[in-house]
C-alpha cells in the first residue's frame, strides 16, 4: 500500500499543488471511468440511479395502466413489450414481474445505491475535512460491483421468461421452483446473482463510509461538530454493515435450493402433478432471514434524507438545527430498533402471538425517536427566516410525506390490526410514502442542494417549483386514496380484481390513482430536463451558494482530486451557527475561528477565543 | 493516488486495519445468520441425526497450528528475521491447504455416511453443515490469496519492521478464519 507515499506528500504542502496538475495528466478513462475521486463516483452513481429510478418508474406505470383500466386493450404496448402483451391484454405473470422488478430497483437499486451510494461518498470527504475516501479503489471496485449487477438485473428484463416475478421479497416456495411460475425461471436466477452483487459492492461502499468518518475527520472535527448528514450516513452504514450479510445468506441458500436440490426453504410440495422430494425444509425461514435485512432495509433508505433534510432545513430557516443531540440519539435510537423489529412483517405466518407481542411493543417504540425527529425539524422551522429554495420545499415535503407515512405505521405495527391490514393496498400506500416518497424527496432535497457543488452551476429554480409542485400533488393524489381501497380489504399484487363483486366498486378510484401516478411519473422530466440543462447552461454557482456552514462550501467551485488546494480547514464549530446573535452576518462557517467572531461568541465560548 | 491522511488520521488504527475489522463483522453477520437458521431450523424437527466427520478434529489442530506459525512469522518480522518470516508464512500457506484437504476428506466421509448436500436423500441437518463448511472454506481461500501476496512481497524484502501493515492486515485476517472455524467446530458440537 501507499503508506509510505502519504507520509512524503505530508510534509510538504506544496505538493498538494503538484497533485492538483497531476491530475491533468490522467486520461478519459482514469478521470471519468475508473476513477478513484469519490466526487466522480458520486456523480457515477448518481447517473446510475436516475436511470434506474426512470425504469422503475415506468415499470409503475405499465401495472398501473392494468389496474386502473383492467378492461382495456394495450395494443399500443405492443411495440414495447412485445409477447408480452397477447391481443391487448398484459400478460398476467409478466403482471407479477412488473410488480417485482419496480420494487427491486426503487428500493436497492435507486434508494439504496442511487441514495446512500451518491450522497455519502459526495459528502463524507467534502463535509469531514478529507482529501478522498480511506480506500479509492475499494470505493471505484464498489461501484463497478453496482454497475455489474446493475447491468444483470436489467438483462434479465429482457430474456424469454421474463423477470424475477415472485416479489421483491422473493419468498419461496414460489421463487425456489423455476417449474412454478415464469417468473421463478431464469430471471429469478439472475435476480440472485445480481443482488448477491448488490450486497458485495453496498458492503465495500459502507466500510469505506465507516471508516473514512472514524479515522480521516479534519482538525477539530469531534464527532459532535459533524453535520447531521454525516451522522445519518455513518449509521446507515453500519446497519447495512449488519444486515446486508444475512440478505447473502439468505439469497445463497435458496440459489441452493434452487439450483443444488438442497431442501433449506422446501418441504411437502405437491406441483404440476408431481410430488416433490424436498423435505424438511421450512419457507418461514427465508422469511427471517430476508427481513432481518429487509427492515433495516427501509432505515437505509430513509436515513440519509433524515440527514440531508436536517441540513437543508436548518441552512434554509437560516436556524441551528433545534436539538442536534436529541437527532443524534434519534437516529441512534432508530438505527438499534431497526435491526430487532422485522418480524412484524410476519404476524400473518402464524407466529407465536406472545412472539408477536414483543415485536409489535418493539415496533411501537419506534415512533419515539421518529416523532422526536418530526419535532425538531417543525422546532426548526418555527419562527425561522424561511428561504423557500427548491431544496428546502422538497425538504419541507419530506416531514410532510414522512408524518403521513408514518402514522399509518403505528396503525400497522399492531399484529391485531395488522392481521385484517395484510398484504392489503394500505401496507402499499403506508410503505410508499413513510419510505419510498419521502426517500426520493430526500433524494431530490439533496440533489438540488449540492448540485452547484457537483457541476459548479444552479438547477433552475422555477422548474424546481414546478417539478416540486406536480410531484407533491402527485405523491398524495396516489397515496391517500390508495390507503381507502386497502382499508376495504383491497389486496394488493392481484392482477384482476374485476371478477370479485367487492372490489368492483372501486374501477373509478383506481382509474384516478393511475391517473394521478402518470402524472407524477411525466413531471420527473421535467426534473430530468433540469438537471442535463443546468449541467451546461445553468447559471454559474458563487462559492457558497446556499450561505451554508458546512466545510464543502471551502473547497473551490469545481474542486479537484484532492478537494483542497492547499491545506484542509480547520474546524473550530458545529455546523449550525446561523442567525448568532450579534454575529456580522447570519451563518458563520466551521472553519471561523472564534477569536474573528468575539460579538457574537456566547459566554462558554470566551475561553475558545 | 491523492494522500487521503493530511493532519494525521483522528484514530490511532489504521484506515485498512480498521476496514478489515469492518469485512470481519460482515462476515460474522454471514455466520451468525447461518447458525441461528440451523437452531431454528433445527427446533422444528424432521432433522438428520449423524456423527460429524472425525476429519474435523485433526483440522482444528491444523488450524490452531496454522495461527501459530502466522503470529510466529509476524513475530520475526517484526525482529526482521526475514528468512524466519518466509519459512512461517510458508508453512501457515501449507497447513492452510492442508485444512481445505482434510475439510474435502470430511466432506468424502460424510458422503460414504450418506449424508448428502442436495438430491432427494438430503436433509437440512446435512445441507447446513456443508454450506458452513464450504463457506468458511471460501473464505478460507481468501485468506490464502492474502497469504500468499505476503509471500511474495516477503520475497522481495518488502515485510520487515519498518513495513509491517500488510503482514498485520494477514495476521489478523488468518487469526480470526481460525477462530470462525473453532467457533462453528464447537457449534456443531454443541448442536447435535
Amino acid at each position: 500500500m501507499s503508506s509510505t507515499d502519504i507520509a512524503i506528500h505530508q510534509t510538504d504542502m506544496h505538493h498538494g499543488h503538484d497533485e492538483h496538475d497531476h491530475d491533468h495528466d490522467q486520461n478519459f478513462i482514469e478521470k471519468y471511468i475508473f476513477s478513484q475521486d469519490h466526487k466522480v463516483i458520486a456523480k457515477q452513481y448518481l447517473f446510475t440511479g436516475i436511470a434506474w429510478a426512470f425504469i422503475g418508474g415506468f415499470l409503475s406505470v405499465l401495472f398501473r395502466l392494468q389496474l386502473g383500466w383492467p378492461e382495456a386493450t394495450f395494443s399500443f404496448l405492443e411495440p414495447i413489450l412485445g409477447g408480452w402483451v397477447q391481443n391487448g391484454k398484459l400478460d398476467p405473470e409478466f403482471y407479477l414481474a412488473l410488480v417485482t422488478m419496480h420494487g427491486t430497483i426503487m428500493v436497492f437499486f435507486v434508494l439504496t445505491a442511487g441514495l446512500s451510494g451518491t450522497f455519502s461518498n459526495f459528502l463524507i470527504p467534502l463535509q469531514i475535512g478529507a482529501r478522498d475516501m480511506a480506500s479509492g479503489f475499494m470505493n471505484m471496485l464498489s461501484y463497478w460491483i453496482f454497475f455489474l449487477s446493475s447491468v444483470i438485473m436489467f438483462a434479465s428484463l429482457f430474456i424469454e421468461t421474463g423477470p424475477a416475478g415472485g416479489g421483491w421479497t422473493v419468498y419461496p416456495p414460489l421463487s425456489a421452483l423455476p417449474q412454478a411460475i415464469s417468473g421463478s425461471a431464469l430471471g429469478m436466477t439472475l435476480w440472485l446473482i445480481s443482488m448477491a452483487l448488490f450486497v458485495v459492492s453496498t458492503l465495500l461502499g459502507g466500510i469505506n463510509y465507516i471508516t473514512t468518518i472514524i479515522n480521516l475527520r479534519t482538525k477539530g472535527m469531534s464527532m459532535t461538530k459533524l453535520p447531521l448528514t454525516i451522522w445519518a450516513f455513518f449509521l446507515t452504514a453500519i446497519v447495512g454493515l449488519l444486515s446486508f450479510p444475512v440478505l447473502l445468506s439468505a439469497a445463497l441458500l435458496l440459489i441452493f435450493d434452487r439450483s443444488f436440490g438442497t431442501s433449506f426453504y422446501l418441504s411437502d410440495i405437491y406441483i404440476a402433478g408431481e410430488a416433490l422430494s424436498n423435505t424438511g425444509g421450512s419457507p418461514i425461514l427465508f422469511q427471517h432471514l430476508f427481513w432481518f435485512l429487509g427492515h433495516p432495509e427501509v432505515y437505509i433508505v430513509i436515513m440519509p434524507a433524515f440527514g440531508i433534510a436536517s441540513e437543508v432545513i436548518a441552512t434554509n430557516a437560516r436556524k441551528p438545527i433545534f436539538g442536534y443531540r436529541a437527532m443524534i440519539g434519534s437516529l441512534m435510537g432508530i438505527s438499534v430498533l431497526s435491526i430487532i423489529v422485522w418480524a412484524h412483517h410476519m404476524f400473518v405466518t402464524g407466529m407465536n402471538p406472545f412472539l408477536g407481542s414483543v415485536f409489535m411493543f418493539l415496533t411501537l417504540i419506534i415512533a419515539v425517536p421518529s416523532a422526536v425527529k418530526v419535532f425538531n425539524w417543525l422546532a426548526t422551522l418555527w419562527r425561522g427566516n424561511i428561504r423557500f429554495t427548491t431544496p428546502m420545499l422538497f425538504a419541507i415535503g419530506f416531514v410532510s410525506i414522512f408524518i403521513s407515512g408514518g402514522l399509518t405505521g403505528i396503525i400497522l405495527g399492531n399484529s391485531a390490526l395488522d392481521i385484517q391490514l395484510h398484504d392489503t393496498y394500505f401496507v402499499v400506500a403506508h410503505f410508499h410514502l413513510v419510505m419510498g416518497a419521502a426517500a426520493f424527496f430526500g433524494m431530490f432535497c439533496g440533489v438540488y442542494h449540492w448540485y452547484p457543488k457537483m457541476f459548479g452551476r444552479m438547477m433552475d429554480e422555477k422548474l424546481g417549483y414546478v417539478h416540486f409542485w406536480l410531484t407533491f400533488l402527485a405523491v398524495y393524489l396516489v397515496f391517500l386514496p390508495m390507503h381507502y381501497v386497502g382499508i376495504a380489504g383491497f389486496p394488493r399484487r392481484y392482477y384482476n380484481w374485476t371478477g370479485f363483486e367487492t372490489f368492483n366498486i372501486f374501477t373509478d378510484l383506481n382509474t384516478f390513482i393511475s391517473i394521478a401516478a402518470i402524472l407524477g411519473f411525466f413531471a420527473q422530466f421535467v426534473f430530468l430536463f433540469n438537471f442535463i440543462y443546468s449541467m451546461f447552461k445553468g447559471r454559474r454557482s458563487p462559492l457558497n451558494p446556499w450561505h451554508s456552514n458546512t466545510l464543502e462550501w471551502t473547497t473551490p467551485i469545481n474542486p479537484g482530486h484532492g478537494n483542497w488546494p492547499g491545506e484542509i480547514p480547520t474546524v473550530y464549530r458545529w455546523p449550525y451557527d446561523y442567525s448568532k446573535p450579534g454575529a456580522a452576518e447570519d451563518y458563520i462557517p466551521q472553519h471561523i475561528p472564534f477569536s474573528e467572531t468575539q460579538s457574537s461568541n456566547l459566554p462558554q465560548e470566551r475561553v475558545l477565543e | 493516488m491523492v494522500t487521503n491522511i493530511d493532519g494525521g488520521t483522528t484514530s490511532n488504527v489504521h484506515p485498512l486495519k480498521f476496514s478489515l475489522w469492518l469485512i470481519i463483522i460482515s462476515i460474522l453477520m454471514m455466520f451468525g445468520a447461518f447458525t441461528s437458521a440451523y437452531i431454528v431450523r433445527r427446533e422444528e424437527g424432521n432433522w438428520l441425526e449423524f456423527d460429524l466427520p472425525g476429519m474435523f478434529l485433526v483440522n482444528t489442530v491444523i488450524i490452531v497450528l496454522s495461527s501459530v506459525a502466522m503470529q510466529w512469522a509476524y513475530v520475526a518480522a517484526k525482529k526482521n528475521n526475514l528468512n524466519m518470516v518466509k519459512l512461517m508464512v510458508g508453512l501457515t500457506m501449507v497447513l492452510g491447504i492442508a485444512f481445505l484437504y482434510g475439510q474435502l476428506n470430511a466432506w468424502g466421509d460424510l458422503v460414504a455416511n450418506n449424508v448428502y448436500f442436495g438430491g432427494s436423500e438430503s436433509n437440512p441437518a446435512g445441507s447446513f453443515l456443508y454450506v458452513l463448511t464450504g463457506v468458511h472454506g471460501f473464505h478460507l481461500v481468501t485468506g490464502l490469496i492474502f497469504l500468499l501476496i505476503v509471500l511474495i512481497s516477503s520475497l522481495k524484502f518488502k515485510v520487515h519492521s519498518k513495513n509491517m501493515l500488510r503482514i498485520q492486515l494477514c495476521t489478523t485476517y488468518w487469526h480470526f478464519l481460525g477462530a470462525l472455524w473453532l467457533y462453528l467446530y464447537f457449534f456443531l458440537q454443541v448442536n447435535h
